[in-house]
Formats: C-alpha cells, sequence, structure tokens
C-alpha cells in the first residue's frame, strides 16, 4: 500500500471541454467534400477521373448526336464527322427480320407486339400463377404459328427467319423448353435411381464442360450422321435442340440448387401427411425450389439471349449476323461502328431490363427483404 | 441425397421388384438408343465416303495457321496442327485469367470504393460488358484494332522498338546470349533462396511471435542476387528489334490483331463477372468485423490482409473458379475473329475430312481436362480458405 505524500502526486480529474455538436452535413458541397474529396488519394482519383470524363463524354456527345446525321444517304453521312442514324433506319426491318418476305412482314409484327404485351403485363405483375404460365407456353407456339404460317397463311420457309426476331425465338423456346427438361434433369440427379443419376450427371457434366460452340457444331455437322438418312431435321430445329440441350444443363444445376435449400422438414410431413413421394416432389418440392431459383434462372435466360449470337457461326443469321451483313452493304460502307453500337445498344437494353426484372423478384422472393 | 425415405423390406417386396426393373428398363432403352445411333452413323459415314478412326492425325494438314507458339508449317500433320491449336487455347486462356484476374479486383474493389464517381464507373462498366454478348465484344475490339490503329507505315512507337499498328502490337524479342545458362541457374538458385527465406520466416513468427518481413525480405534477396548474376555475367539477354520491312514488321516478338482482340475482348468480359465477385465478396465481411479490428488498433493494412481478405475470399473464390472455367470455353469464341484456336483448327479439319466424330470429341477431352484442371486447382485454393469444420 503506497502512502500519498506529497501534494504534488495528487491530480484531480479534469474532464475535457465538450465537443460542438456535429454541423449538419447536407448540401451539394458537403456531398461533394464527403463522396469525392475525403482524402488526398480520393481527392486526387477523382480529378483524373473527371479529367478523363472531361476528355471523352464530349467526343461520345458529339459522335451520338451534334455531329451525327438523322436525315439523308450514305453520301451526307460521309461529309460527317458524326454518326450514321439513316442507316440504322434503313436497316431496321432487316435487322428486325432478316430476309423474311416484306409482303407478309405484319406476321412477325404481331406476334412481337404480342410478346411485348405479355412482356409488360409480367413486369407490371399484373398477371400471376397459372396465367403467366399458360400464357407463356402459348406465346412460341402463336409466334411460331405466324412466323411458320400454319391453318392456312402463306407458309414461310425456315431458311427465311432472321434477325433480332429469330435470336428472340432461339432463346425464347430455348429456355421454355429447356426449364422443364432442366427440373427433370435435376431431379433425376436429386433422386434418381442409381442408373438415372449416373445418366443425368454424365449428360449436364459432359455439356457444361464444353463450349456452346462445339455443342453448335456437334448438331449442325454431326446429328445428320447419327439420324437415318430419311429423317431429315432442318439447321434451325437442329440448332434449337442444340440450345435446348445447352441450356438444360446450366437450368438443372441451379435447380439442383434449390431442391438442396428445400429443408427435409417439408418433404416430411408432407410424407406424414400420407402424400406419396412422387406427388410430393411434384407438388411440395419442386414449387418451392423454383421459386427459390427465380434470380438465378432470369440469369440463365439473359445468358441464354446473350448465347444465341453464336449461331452466325453455324450459319444462321440472328441480329448479330444481320448486323455484321449490313455493315458491309456497298451503299453504307463505312458505318460498321453505327452497326455494333446499335446491336450492342439492342442486346444491352433487352439484357439489362431482364436483369432488373430478376432482382426485382429476388427482392419479393422467398430470400428478398420484403415479406 | 434422396431424402425421400425408402420402405425398407427383408424379403424382394413389389416395391424392390420394381426398382430393379425400371432401372432395367433404363438400361435397355439407353442401350438401345446408342445402338440406333450407332447403327445410323455407321450407315451414313459409308454412304458419304468418310472413313473414321483417328488415323487422319497422321496424314500431312496442308493448313496455313497464322500464330503457332511451336514451328508449324502446312507439310505437318493434323495431330501436329491440333496441338498448335491446343496451345493457342492454352495461352490465351492462361494470358486472360491473370489479366482478367488483375482488372477484376481493381474493378470489385472500385464498386465498394468510398470515391462516388469511381464505384458508379465501376457499376457502369460491370453492367455494360455483362450484358452485351462477348461475341459483340470481341468483333468490337476487333474491328476498333484494326481500324483504329495505323498501317504498318505509319506505325505509333512508344517506346524505342515498340510498336502498335493494325497488323499488330510489335515489341523486341529477348534473345539469350552467352552466360544466359549461367544467368538461369543463378536465378533459379535465388528464388529457392527466397521461397526458403519466406518459409523460415513464417515458422518464426510462429515460434517467437517476432514479425520478420518474410516477402519482402523474399524478394529483395531475389532481386539482388539475381541482379548480381545479371552483372556477374556481362548482360546475358540481348534484343532483336522489329523493323519496318517491304510491307509489314519483321524481328521482333508479333502480336497478331487476333489475338490483342480476343484476349482484350475476353480480359474486358471476365474481369466484370470477376469484380462482382470480389465486390460480393468484401461486401458478405460484417461490416462489424473491421469495426472489431479497427477498435482493436489493429493496423489498416493488417484488417484488409487477415480480417477481410480471408472471409471474403471464402464467397469469392467458388464463384471464380466458375469464371476461369467461362473463361477457357469462351475462347473458343476465337473462330469468330480468325484466331487460330483449338476449334478454329478443329473446324477447319472438319471442313477438309469431314471427320466430325473425331475432331469434336478430341475438342470435348481438352475442355473436359483443362476444366478438371481448374476445378482441382482452385478447389485445393477454395479448400485452404474454407472454414475448416468438424
Amino acid at each position: 500500500m503506497t502512502q500519498i505524500t506529497s501534494e504534488a502526486d495528487t491530480k484531480t480529474f479534469e474532464p475535457l471541454a465538450a465537443r460542438g455538436a456535429p454541423t449538419r452535413q447536407i448540401g451539394p458541397l458537403n456531398w461533394l467534400r464527403k463522396n469525392l474529396f475525403s482524402g488526398w488519394l480520393n481527392s486526387l482519383t477523382s480529378l483524373v477521373l473527371i479529367g478523363v470524363l472531361l476528355w471523352v463524354l464530349p467526343v461520345m456527345i458529339n459522335w451520338l448526336f451534334l455531329d451525327a446525321v438523322f436525315r439523308g444517304n450514305g453520301e451526307v453521312c460521309r461529309q460527317s464527322a458524326g454518326a450514321c442514324w439513316p442507316f440504322i433506319y434503313e436497316k431496321i426491318p432487316v435487322l428486325m427480320v432478316g430476309v423474311y418476305p416484306q409482303e407478309l412482314i405484319w406476321r412477325p409484327a404481331v406476334a412481337g407486339v404480342a410478346l411485348l404485351a405479355l412482356v409488360y403485363l409480367t413486369f407490371s405483375d399484373r398477371i400471376r400463377g397459372f396465367v403467366l404460365i399458360s400464357a407463356w407456353l402459348a406465346l412460341p407456339l402463336f409466334a411460331l404459328v405466324m412466323i411458320g404460317g400454319a391453318f392456312g397463311m402463306t407458309e414461310v420457309n425456315q431458311s427465311l427467319w432472321g434477325g433480332l426476331m429469330l435470336s428472340i425465338l432461339l432463346a425464347l423456346v430455348g429456355v421454355i423448353v429447356s426449364i422443364p427438361l432442366g427440373v427433370m434433369l435435376a431431379l433425376g440427379r436429386f433422386y434418381g435411381s442409381p442408373l438415372v443419376k449416373a445418366l443425368c450427371i454424365g449428360f449436364i457434366e459432359l455439356i457444361r464442360g464444353v463450349p456452346l460452340i462445339t455443342i453448335l457444331f456437334m448438331v449442325s455437322v454431326m446429328m445428320p450422321l447419327f439420324l437415318p438418312p430419311e429423317m431429315i431435321i432442318n439447321n434451325l430445329m437442329r440448332i434449337q435442340i442444340g440450345m435446348i440441350f445447352f441450356s438444360a444443363a446450366y437450368m438443372a444445376e441451379v435447380i439442383r440448387g434449390g431442391l438442396q435449400a428445400i429443408p427435409k422438414g417439408q418433404t416430411e410431413a408432407s410424407l406424414a401427411l400420407g402424400v406419396s413421394p412422387n406427388r410430393t416432389i411434384l407438388f411440395v418440392i419442386v414449387p418451392q425450389a423454383l421459386r427459390h431459383v427465380l434470380p438465378p434462372l432470369i440469369g440463365r435466360c439473359i445468358a441464354l439471349f446473350k448465347d444465341t449470337s453464336l449461331v452466325i457461326i453455324v450459319g444462321l443469321l440472328d441480329f448479330l449476323g444481320m448486323i455484321k451483313g449490313a455493315a458491309l452493304d456497298p451503299d453504307w460502307l463505312g458505318f460498321q461502328t453505327e452497326a455494333y453500337f446499335f446491336a450492342a445498344f439492342v442486346y444491352w437494353l433487352i439484357c439489362y431490363s431482364l436483369s432488373r426484372y430478376g432482382r426485382a423478384l429476388e427482392n419479393r422472393g422467398p430470400n428478398g427483404a420484403k415479406r | 441425397m434422396s431424402s425421400i425415405p425408402k420402405i425398407k423390406s427383408k424379403s424382394l417386396s413389389g416395391q424392390v421388384l420394381w426398382a430393379v426393373f425400371a432401372q432395367g428398363a433404363v438400361l435397355v432403352v439407353v442401350l438401345s438408343a446408342a445402338y440406333f445411333l450407332f447403327q445410323n452413323t455407321q450407315a451414313n459415314l459409308d454412304a458419304k465416303g468418310i472413313k473414321s478412326g483417328f488415323a487422319f492425325l497422321g496424314h500431312e494438314a496442308g493448313l496455313p495457321i497464322g500464330d503457332s507458339l511451336i514451328e508449324y508449317n502446312p507439310t505437318k500433320s493434323y495431330g501436329y496442327a491440333f496441338l498448335v491449336g491446343i496451345l493457342n487455347t492454352l495461352m490465351v486462356s492462361v494470358l486472360a485469367i491473370i489479366l482478367s484476374t488483375i482488372l477484376g479486383i481493381l474493378v470489385g474493389v472500385a464498386r465498394v470504393s468510398n470515391n462516388w464517381l469511381l464505384a458508379r464507373l465501376a457499376a457502369i462498366y460491370v453492367e455494360t460488358l455483362r450484358n452485351i454478348p462477348l461475341l459483340l465484344t470481341l468483333i468490337f475490339t476487333y474491328i476498333i484494332i484494326i481500324g483504329s490503329l495505323p498501317h504498318p507505315r505509319d506505325a505509333i512507337s512508344l517506346f524505342d522498338g515498340y510498336f502498335l499498328s493494325n497488323r499488330g502490337i510489335y515489341i523486341p524479342k529477348p534473345i539469350a546470349e552467352d552466360g544466359f545458362g549461367i544467368f538461369i541457374i543463378a536465378a533459379i538458385v535465388a528464388s529457392v533462396l527466397a521461397i526458403s527465406f519466406g518459409v523460415w520466416a513464417k515458422q518464426y513468427k510462429r515460434r517467437t511471435g517476432r514479425l520478420v518481413p518474410g516477402i519482402w525480405g523474399g524478394l529483395a534477396i531475389f532481386a539482388v542476387l539475381t541482379g548480381l548474376a545479371f552483372l556477374a555475367t556481362g548482360n546475358p539477354i540481348g534484343s532483336e528489334t522489329p523493323e519496318f520491312r517491304g510491307f509489314n514488321f519483321s524481328g521482333g516478338l508479333g502480336l497478331k490483331p487476333e489475338f490483342v482482340a480476343l484476349l482484350t475482348g475476353l480480359v474486358l468480359y471476365t474481369a466484370a463477372y470477376i469484380g462482382e465477385n470480389v465486390r460480393s465478396g468484401i461486401e458478405s465481411v460484417h461490416a462489424g468485423q473491421i469495426e472489431a479490428a479497427n477498435a482493436l488498433g489493429v493496423p489498416s493494412g493488417v484488417v484488409t490482409r487477415l480480417v477481410m481478405l480471408p472471409q471474403a475470399l471464402r464467397v469469392t473464390i467458388p464463384a471464380t473458379t466458375n469464371d476461369y472455367a467461362s473463361l477457357v470455353k469462351n475462347s473458343s469464341l476465337a473462330v469468330a475473329i480468325g484466331f487460330p484456336d483449338m476449334v478454329s483448327i478443329g473446324g477447319t479439319i472438319i471442313g477438309q475430312n469431314g471427320q466430325a466424330i473425331e475432331v469434336i470429341a478430341m475438342w470435348m477431352a481438352v475442355y473436359l481436362t483443362i476444366n478438371m484442371l481448374i476445378s482441382f486447382g482452385m478447389n485445393l485454393l477454395n479448400s485452404r480458405v474454407q472454414i475448416v469444420e468438424r
């Protein structure tokens, strides 16, 4: 025990002066200071980025709008330093439907309007459940009838289908057929007997292990060798089958993730209530699993739509193929940048809206923040 | 896996019999389908006069290849041409994996940056690249490289001996001169010493708790020793500068525009995906972890290295494994811009002799092997960062 011997050893506690209340940090200047200029490194980064933007943005805006030509022909465009938009206007029909007969163009247009209407109804959440699913199942059939011609309408050969119509059709049919196929593969891999399981795993892993191009080569070159000569499947159909197989393998893996996420209690409860195992899987497990994996399924749809661009390598003229063709038109030579820019914009618009929709579903789904 | 409990019974009950029967039926269906396809293929190949078997691999290829890592001319065999393709695929994949990882980390870190502008721009980059087909990105980079770079005659010279033109990028080629062998041996010795220093530093830290800068020390040892060896052997690395002759450059190391476009497109595309993995990894680390470490007075570098990184990697690595595998598969899009990768060379072989089945089987075998190697390597890495559970 120490004794306090002198006055000097004792100290009285003196609190520091209280700090003032923090000043309100709002207003544009404070926002700038907080988000762009906090610390020297941040400030330097901001300055460099602002410099780059000041350099790039005017160039872009000039090319896209200010110097661009909006009316005229190739000659007028060549005089100007900006983009040539008349080129795109003129090519729009070809880009949308390819070499589809001009006088029948209203038919794919009707199918397109139906698609847009259904997309609007789905995105705005006007239709749900059974109506939603049956509408989406009916749409590709309707589109195929309209485009291909049946019930007395003039038939249009499949070799004439092209453009954005073909890209969307390949993706749409691909997604709609590959989801049930993917569910079957996933169920086979998850619940199947050893032989079925091995077959499903083999199929899924083989397809996921190789690039889509090799599968497209396989269906366009090898499939005719596999089938008897009298069974002729045209090139478009073969490629569609290839895309479906490819997509199904990826869908199966996504859906398997959903199957794994369903708690065991669901199965047990259903079995305890006397529901048969098959019905349990079909009506209890699968619907819940699909609900769980809706966002990644949308992601697969986006991927499949992007992948349809590969069909030009095996000789179909989809949207990108038509863009490539348009860029080589002798009347409009030298405007390939505009063509590819337009292509990028269209792909981006479609994929980005889909991914926004996927994100919206994520928020309202079983793992979402709401609910 | 199966979570549907099966009814157990001692005798061969109806259910078991049914299961055996079902399996047998599946087997019969699969085998007969395979037999049907095999029969058709045989008949079709005979009818078209296409040979089968891998004997064609030994025949003279007669196809020219623009880019090759190994000595190649059209008199070599098909098998050798295919090997050139495999090597090209591997080269572009390995380079693209390295570069897209670096760019992806930068993008991911930029997306969570405090700097509003940087984060926005990184987000725009990711949303743009992810929502445009890779094929379009590749064609875009290709036409930009071909279209905006000048003819070799007016090539842009960045440094002495480095040229940018629409025939590709030309850089001086390093050439081994006298004493190169000794220099390489010295460099190997130096790296062995550097690595053993790093290992020792780690063990020393385990034993005593005292920090020895193992990585920096190792690097310093390597730099000093190789530098000394470089001087002692009298600058053993010469260079052959590219020169413009006639219509194109000769000499030096040339990277063809197709290769540069493919590499750039793959790197830009994959970096957007890896950036997202990095971002979700960083965001998965609970803010409380970082705050707790800061509150304990841990230096910020150490917080990043020992608190944030190990937890973020747990999320980032599995997702990135898939992106690496996709990258290797995506490199097959080389066929669209004319870079002679395995698929492009294989496609030409199919065009020449029609032996599609063999070539496609070879593609599949190579891609499956590469993918297995990637997932094996990444699983090793992953097992080191995952939490060890009982």
